[in-house]
């Protein structure tokens, strides 16, 4: 992989004076540019913006203040997060030429301190899909090896930072969507506990699992990136108000003491390269003093079928909204319903369509108790049976994705397959509890392989400092033979 | 008074209303754009309003405090409640799904008693958002019908409601309409809404069937459109009849909602019960559970001021007069009844200041721009017999007119004196003269030829003889 500057490291130099916000951010344009057109992480560059930011970090630190902690570092933008004035399509035709009127509170925050917005880029449309394929402008390709996914939906974003367009990058992940496209470009990907990052400005898919997080390249980046986004949000009611921790403090502390949980009854599905870099995390963490506790999480096999009713129901409501009257596509009929049908027809992919269909089917009258009732329920199993196992175990380890990337045009033919992708990072989505994909050596192909840490809700930096002990210990050697 | 026994071919009408009201908040029930009416449109709008993608609902605390003093004035449970999306397309609905309450409503179990005597269990009063509003261009009557276009303001969009729903308690279109007045003093009491049925701040749904008495209850259709007092009677009678004739002709009722037409005073059918969008409720994700202490709600409770029916109760007393009487019915209504109690406090008479207040202070609110001990001070000439009704109605609107004075003054300046009984006795001596015809039927026991007799008298003193003891000295004569 190449060596690439981190966040921490820029941010550090144009604070100090010894980098220029504006050569940083050259030279990361120059890199969209001589690679962009072939890995297509972006939707939209915003260059011009970008450089006006930039300049205004570096007046500031000219003036002898602080632009902040992000000062200088470029930034990618998943393109289903509002940004006031720019394009956001969520990669789906009927949001195209869309301009939003505000920037979400991400946006703010990280114009705030001191990031410099380059783009926005690519996803599966509306965030539904595991490989970026389901984008209505083409796919985004793995910088590792362009025949391969970068996985989704949050691929543009994870591919960005892969390819060296910015050392940092936003996703959102309702079902996985930061942690297995982290898993499958290399990078470190995190899903905050549900309400720690606000969610205003995110174009919704499905409210109640939907959590803005970061890619980055070390695990203290993630840490740093963190510390800027996370926090309470008056204008997001599901916003945990709970003080935000210092994310940093514990990265170098070590794991000696603390019990890492193996769940026991995980879904079988992870291909033997994935699984036996997973047992080397296992045993990279028992080496350096942790100990390895067996737990039970039952629910967790029927994550992936909850998910398939909760997720589909929400989006089926959340984007009613795209009816051509207000913004967006609209295609002319001779009636109300008509332009409706025929603007969202047009308008939605078939993924999004499928998800429609089965999100309203759930939600039916005389189908309602039988299936969303029981996703539900399923729901609340899964709470319980996490509460169990952090009872035992501080954290927990599971393969981020049961495979590295995969080659285009493998899964698309058969939504499930495809879905079975997040078989193991869904249950964190349902109980809201954090997680995060890091980088551990390589499998197949000298690909990487990820491994998700899982943490209880609002332990992030517990999870943040077994996945720094991860970092430390990544086996170097290739996969491939 | 209420016609409780309505009945119809040996039918009974059994009718729930849905009453919904606009409250009288500063910002929208999720967002901090203005709650007004009027503005130019799509004017009072935000990314929350307009449905924009990535907007999310914050709930404003003060809608919620208006809604519990709904609930406690109509003797609701206030609960622990959740928020649900409503799910259905309409252009002027942002989002297409209402953010509404279903499984868990803020207020439960409550009742309304009407001034008739019987009672409307209310079954709960939940909150919700206004939709925006469509008007139809190039149709008949701005109907959506044969339109070319619409257009769509969207200020109203995301305007707090609170949809309170009665049981199937009422029997008659008078039961109903009483309920309708006595929702509307009550809102209004209590500060809740402007409850204006003419701007929509109040809209009223009835769902009406009919049964023989004591019978299973019957299929009901829903009227939407009722708008006044008025069609709130006429609508549920006409329906009523219109489903007692199709029963008594074998027809069965088909669940409907149906349209009240002001103009052709009759309902027609909106669309069938199988037509109705499955709307799909879910638990709102983008709000949590909603649980106002118990703290809150009692200092809600305690903040409520005194409802209409205590204050006509207590007016009725005080003056002798029934509590369904129109003078207290309309004094307490426009909340002038404290006033009449300042008027009495400040040495003035109760009575009279009741009969002023009635016909005089129509158009005012609950502050008239008339100190009360002016007031005061003009009952009490009247009291003391120095200054006739008539005289005193004409001081009454000079005082209001110059916004205060001194009573006796005016009277003065008016060259009012009360006349005394001899004076008023030499012009019934005239009177009988010159009308001589009139006297005699007058004295043969045909009331009417009184009017003449009176009517030369007051001609005669240019309207300012006391008309009562005119009518005491000729009947005293007769």
């Amino acid at each position: 992989m190449a060596d690439f500057s981190t966040a921490s490291e820029i941010a550090a130099g144009v604070r100090s004076g010894q980098l220029k916000a504006v050569d940083v951010l050259e030279q990361h344009l120059a890199t969209v540019d001589a690679r962009d057109a072939e890995i297509h992480a972006f939707n939209h560059v915003m260059a011009d913006e970008a450089r006006q930011q930039a300049a205004a970090v570096d007046a500031t630190v000219a003036a002898g203040d602080d632009p902040g902690p992000l000062a200088g570092v470029p930034v990618a933008l998943k393109d289903n997060m509002c940004t006031r004035g720019i394009p956001t399509t969520c990669s789906s035709k009927i949001l195209e030429g869309w301009t939003p009127p505000y920037d979400g509170t991400v946006v703010t925050r990280l114009h705030e301190s001191g990031a410099v917005a380059i783009g926005k880029t690519n996803l599966d449309e509306f965030a539904m899909g595991s490989s970026t394929e389901n984008s209505a402008f083409g796919p985004t390709r793995n910088p590792l090896d362009t025949n391969l996914v970068p996985g989704g939906s949050s691929g543009g974003s994870a591919a960005a930072v892969a390819a060296g367009f910015s050392p940092l990058s936003f996703g959102s992940d309702t079902g996985g969507s930061i942690r297995q496209p982290a898993a499958l470009c290399g990078v470190v990907g995190v899903k905050p506990t549900y309400g720690r990052v606000s969610r205003y400005g995110l174009v919704a898919f499905a409210s109640s699992l939907d959590q803005i997080g970061p890619f980055t390249h070390t695990v203290a980046d993630a840490a740093l990136a963190l510390q800027v986004v996370c926090g309470h949000d008056p204008m997001d009611s599901t916003s945990i108000p709970d003080p935000v921790p210092d994310y940093s403090a514990l990265l170098d502390r070590g794991v000696e003491g603390m019990r890492i949980g193996r769940i026991t009854d995980l879904p079988a599905g992870a291909d033997p390269d994935v699984a036996e870099r997973t047992e080397q995390a296992f045993d990279a963490l028992a080496a350096n003093g942790a100990t390895i506790v067996d737990v039970e999480v039952p629910a967790f096999t029927y994550g992936l079928t909850a998910y398939y009713i909760i997720a589909p129901a929400e989006a089926s409501s959340n984007l009613a909204r795209y009816d051509g009257v207000r913004y967006g596509l609209r295609v002319d009929a001779p009636d109300t319903n008509a332009m409706y049908s025929a603007t969202r027809a047009a308008g939605f992919g078939d993924e999004v369509k499928r998800r429609i269909l089965l999100g309203t089917y759930a939600l039916s009258a005389g189908y309602y108790d039988a299936y969303y009732g029981k996703a539900l329920k399923i729901r609340r199993l899964m709470a319980q049976d996490f509460a169990k196992a952090y009872e035992q175990a501080d954290v927990l380890l599971t393969p981020a994705s049961p495979s590295v990337a995969f080659p285009f045009g493998t899964k698309t033919a058969d939504p499930f397959s495809m879905y079975l992708c997040d078989t193991y990072t869904i249950p964190a989505n349902l109980t809201g509890e954090p997680g995060m994909s890091v980088p551990f050596g390589t499998g197949q192909d000298d690909l990487p392989v990820g491994v998700q840490v899982l943490a209880p809700a609002l332990a992030e930096p517990v999870m943040l400092q077994v996945a720094a002990e991860l970092e430390r210990n990544a086996p170097t050697e290739g996969g491939r033979s | 008074m209420s016609d409780a026994l309505w009945t119809h071919d040996g039918y009974e009408m059994v009718v729930g209303l849905e009453v919904h009201v606009e409250l009288a908040t500063k910002t929208k029930l999720f967002s901090a754009s203005p709650n007004r009416f009027g503005d130019e449109p799509n004017t009072n709008i935000d990314p929350v309003t307009l449905g924009l993608p990535g907007a999310l609902p914050v709930l404003n605390r003060h809608a919620v405090e208006l809604a519990m003093r709904v609930g406690l004035a109509l003797n609701c449970t206030v609960q622990a409640c959740t928020f649900a999306r409503k799910n259905y397309f309409y252009p002027d609905m942002p989002t297409s799904y209402q953010i509404s309450q279903f499984e868990d409503p803020l207020n439960i179990d409550g009742w309304l008693d009407l001034p008739d005597g019987s009672r409307v269990g209310i079954e709960r009063a939940h909150m919700e958002q206004d939709a925006g509003k469509s008007s139809h261009v190039g149709g008949g009557e701005g109907r959506v019908h044969g339109a070319e276009h619409s257009l769509i303001d969207l200020n109203r969009a995301g305007v707090p409601l609170v949809e309170i729903v009665s049981r199937p308690d009422i029997r008659s279109p008078e039961q109903a309409r009483q309920y309708v007045t006595e929702m509307r003093a009550i809102l209004l009491a209590i500060a809740a809404s402007d409850a204006k049925m003419e701007e929509g701040s109040m809209r009223v749904d009835a769902n009406v069937s009919v049964r023989r008495p004591g019978a299973e209850f019957g299929t009901r259709c829903e009227i939407k459109n009722v708008n006044s007092v008025r069609s709130v009677g006429r609508a549920i009678e006409y329906e009523a009849k219109r489903q007692i004739l199709m029963v008594k002709a074998g027809e069965s009722i088909r669940q409907q909602t149906r349209h009240w037409d002001e103009g052709d005073g009759r309902t027609h059918t909106l669309r069938d019960k199988e037509d109705a969008d499955d709307y799909r409720y879910f638990l709102e994700p983008d709000l949590v559970p909603l649980q106002p202490s118990d703290e809150w709600i009692e200092e809600v409770r305690a903040g409520l001021p005194m409802l209409p029916a205590a204050r006509r109760a207590r007016l009725a007393e005080a003056t002798g007069l029934d509590a369904d009487s129109e003078a207290v019915g309309s004094i307490v209504d426009r909340g002038q009844d404290d006033y009449a109690f300042a008027v009495q406090s400040a040495g003035g008479d109760l009575g009279r200041a009741v009969v002023h207040l009635k016909e005089a202070f129509a158009e005012m609110g609950a502050s008239p721009a008339l100190p009360a001990a002016d007031l005061a001070g003009l009952t009490s000439l009247e009291v003391d017999g120095k200054l006739t009704a008539t005289q005193a109605k004409t001081v009454v609107a000079e005082l209001i007119e110059r916004g205060g004075g001194d009573a006796a003054a005016i009277a003065a300046e008016k060259g009012f004196e009360a006349m005394d009984t001899s004076e008023l006795e030499a012009m019934v001596d005239d009177a009988i003269a010159a009308q001589p015809d009139a006297w005699e039927k007058f004295r043969a026991g045909e009331g009417k030829a009184m009017g003449a007799l009176v009517g030369h008298i007051m001609k005669a003193s240019r309207g300012q003889a006391d008309g009562k003891l005119v009518t005491q000295i000729l009947n005293a004569r007769k």
